[in-house]
């Protein structure tokens, strides 16, 4: 039964397979329909049918949820948090891999070690001794400890990986800059750190995934409302309007645009950046 | 020669200090600190947390159904959640290195779920099991859609399983069109010179030539369906009566709806040392399978 297609051609046992997974395409789809037809619907009207196109569009279902959400703050949270936390993280461990890569002595094998055993901790088995660590250093309730708690428990996959890129790294090129006069600094920032351009995009990747949409632990360190990120601001607001859905289903539709829309801009790098990531991990 | 060993010093401490300074302070003092509380009745407001021995340990295993129940529940989880995510995420990697008109549309397409939080993903699909899927049911009549999604124990779990699949397929997929695609052509080709079919193709050339991604995909499927949290969270809550907790949430309850910080502690470093276990075993089970070229 096995039928032959031409290299390069067209058949029909193709067609076939390319309808099934255009179809199958359209169920992945499916909720996004449901989600956006819906958050423009009366509270009536979702209720009776959420499959139907909406009858009239209620764009002010978006402006309540806009206003109740506070949406330009938490969005503005998120961003600061997010930025930050990816620009150090990537900065601080490219530095410190870089290092470890170049001077295996005993601390910097021993600290390695360290941080590939740490992958596997799961962040529940920490988070309990983590409030009270950060309580102890004044850092609860504060952009900038959960900025620092990010840079804590993201160095050890981010080391991890600028660690296999850098041995990749010739040395020669670093030789040349010694030769030239440049200190060690001069040599990173100036030779080593353009060179890892294409494992620092895969990282400011991965970990802006991550970051954005983390949950547990902004809830744990952060109270004030006006520092609330976006998980946060939808999950409280979501408590407080459960099963409200013309209030609830815009507030969602905002809080994935902005994820969503970056991956659509960017989706050449981030599923590059995917693929590269993998192959190291 | 002493000032170029200062400077060796100091440059030790710029560039891996920070580094080591985050991890230590987030990372290693807590998990220490957490392994010093589980064995403490700690209620987490008192200054002083009295110690308990292995009590916590001891309660946990012999009067906690509901640590094990999650247990029970995460492990089935996981087992079909890295199988039907590993399947779906193949299958659509290797239909998509043929030479389809749409295959750059559906990668975006079926990728896109994962770029979404598990947390906000748990709230739109409640919404879609709900009302959406009762409207699918009264327009097509298939009882499918009629069963109380997210009333009962079945429902409950095989939602959480078709939203987990429904995200991270598409990541996988990514993972393992880049896998195929390494594979040398001539390898697929001299097979089929030897009168090879697709099936014996994909039994006996590519999926040996692609387990290192198989690797990478079963440890990242995983390592993401058994600490299911975010989603778990938004979208059952751990109900139906606690049938639905996955093992995080439920350390989750115990230490912040209970305030038993030390038995939460407890809890955690048995979970840490369950992770721990099943990756390394994984990562080597799976290393030995891999081929070399």
């Amino acid at each position: 039964m096995r039928t032959k297609s031409l290299p390069g051609g067209y058949k029909l046992p193709l067609l076939i397979v390319e309808i099934i997974l255009v179809l199958l395409g359209l169920v992945f789809l499916v909720p996004f329909y449901f989600l956006l037809v819906n958050s423009v619907k009366e509270y009536g009207s979702i209720l009776t049918d959420s499959a139907n196109w909406p009858a009239a569009f209620h764009w002010s279902n978006y402006k309540e949820a806009w206003k109740a959400t506070d949406f330009p703050k938490a969005f503005l949270n998120s961003l600061i948090v997010t930025v930050v936390s990816n620009l150090l993280l990537s900065l601080i461990c490219a530095m410190a891999a870089y290092k470890m890569v170049r001077r295996p002595n005993r601390f910097n094998k021993l600290l390695y070690l360290a941080f590939v055993a740490a992958m596997v901790i799961p962040f529940q088995a920490i988070m309990i001794p983590l409030v009270k660590v950060l309580s102890g250093l004044s850092l609860m309730d504060s952009t900038l400890g959960l900025i620092i708690a990010y840079l804590g428990f993201g160095a050890p996959i981010t080391v991890f990986l600028f660690h296999g890129f850098v041995k990749s790294v010739p040395v020669d090129i670093e030789e040349a800059g010694k030769v030239d006069g440049s200190s060690a600094y001069g040599i990173f920032f100036r030779l080593v750190l353009p060179l890892m351009q294409p494992i620092i995009v895969t990282v400011i990747i991965l970990n802006t995934l991550w970051i954005w949409n983390d949950y547990l632990m902004p809830y744990l360190i952060l109270q004030n409302p006006s520092r609330a990120t976006i998980p946060i601001a939808t999950y409280a607001f979501f408590g407080q309007y459960t099963k409200q859905w013309d209030l609830a289903l815009p507030a969602l539709t905002l809080g994935i645009a902005p994820v969503v829309i970056f991956f659509l801009f960017m989706q050449k790098y981030i599923i590059e950046g995917v693929s590269a990531g993998s192959v190291k991990g | 020669m002493k000032q170029r060993k200062g400077s060796e010093v100091l440059q030790q401490f710029v560039f891996v200090g920070p580094a080591a300074v985050f991890f230590a302070v987030i990372v290693a003092v807590p998990f220490f600190l957490g392994l010093y509380y589980s064995f403490t009745s700690w209620n987490g407001i008192a200054r002083h947390a009295d110690w308990a021995g292995i009590r916590n340990y001891v309660h946990i295993f012999t009067k906690d159904p509901s640590f094990l129940n999650s247990f029970w529940f995460t492990v089935r989880f996981t087992v079909l959640g890295l199988i039907l995510t590993n399947l779906l995420g193949f299958t659509l990697a290797y239909v998509l290195t043929r030479k389809l008109l749409t295959r750059n549309v559906m990668r975006t397409v079926f990728f896109m779920p994962h770029v979404i939080g598990g947390l906000l993903l748990g709230f739109i699909w409640q919404f879609i099991f709900v009302r959406g899927f009762a409207s699918i049911g009264q327009a097509t009549g298939w009882s499918f859609f009629n069963l109380p999604w997210l009333g009962n124990e079945s429902t409950s779990f095989w939602s959480i399983v078709i939203v987990f699949v429904w995200q991270n397929a598409g990541y996988l997929m990514v993972i393992y069109i880049s896998a195929l695609n390494n594979v040398p052509k001539g390898l697929t080709e001299a097979a089929r010179v030897d009168g090879a079919g697709r099936w014996q193709v994909l039994r006996h050339v590519l999926i040996p030539m692609v387990m290192p991604a198989v690797t990478v995909c079963l440890f990242l499927s995983i390592s993401w369906s058994f600490k299911l949290f975010d989603l778990n969270l938004s979208l059952t809550k751990g109900g139906p009566f606690k049938a639905t907790e996955s093992v995080a949430l439920n350390i989750y309850n115990e230490a912040y709806t209970l305030s038993r910080y030390g038995m939460g502690s407890a809890k955690a470093i048995i979970f840490f040392i369950v992770v721990a276990l099943i990756s390394v075993i994984q990562v080597w089970a799976t290393k030995r399978k891999e081929v070399e070229v």
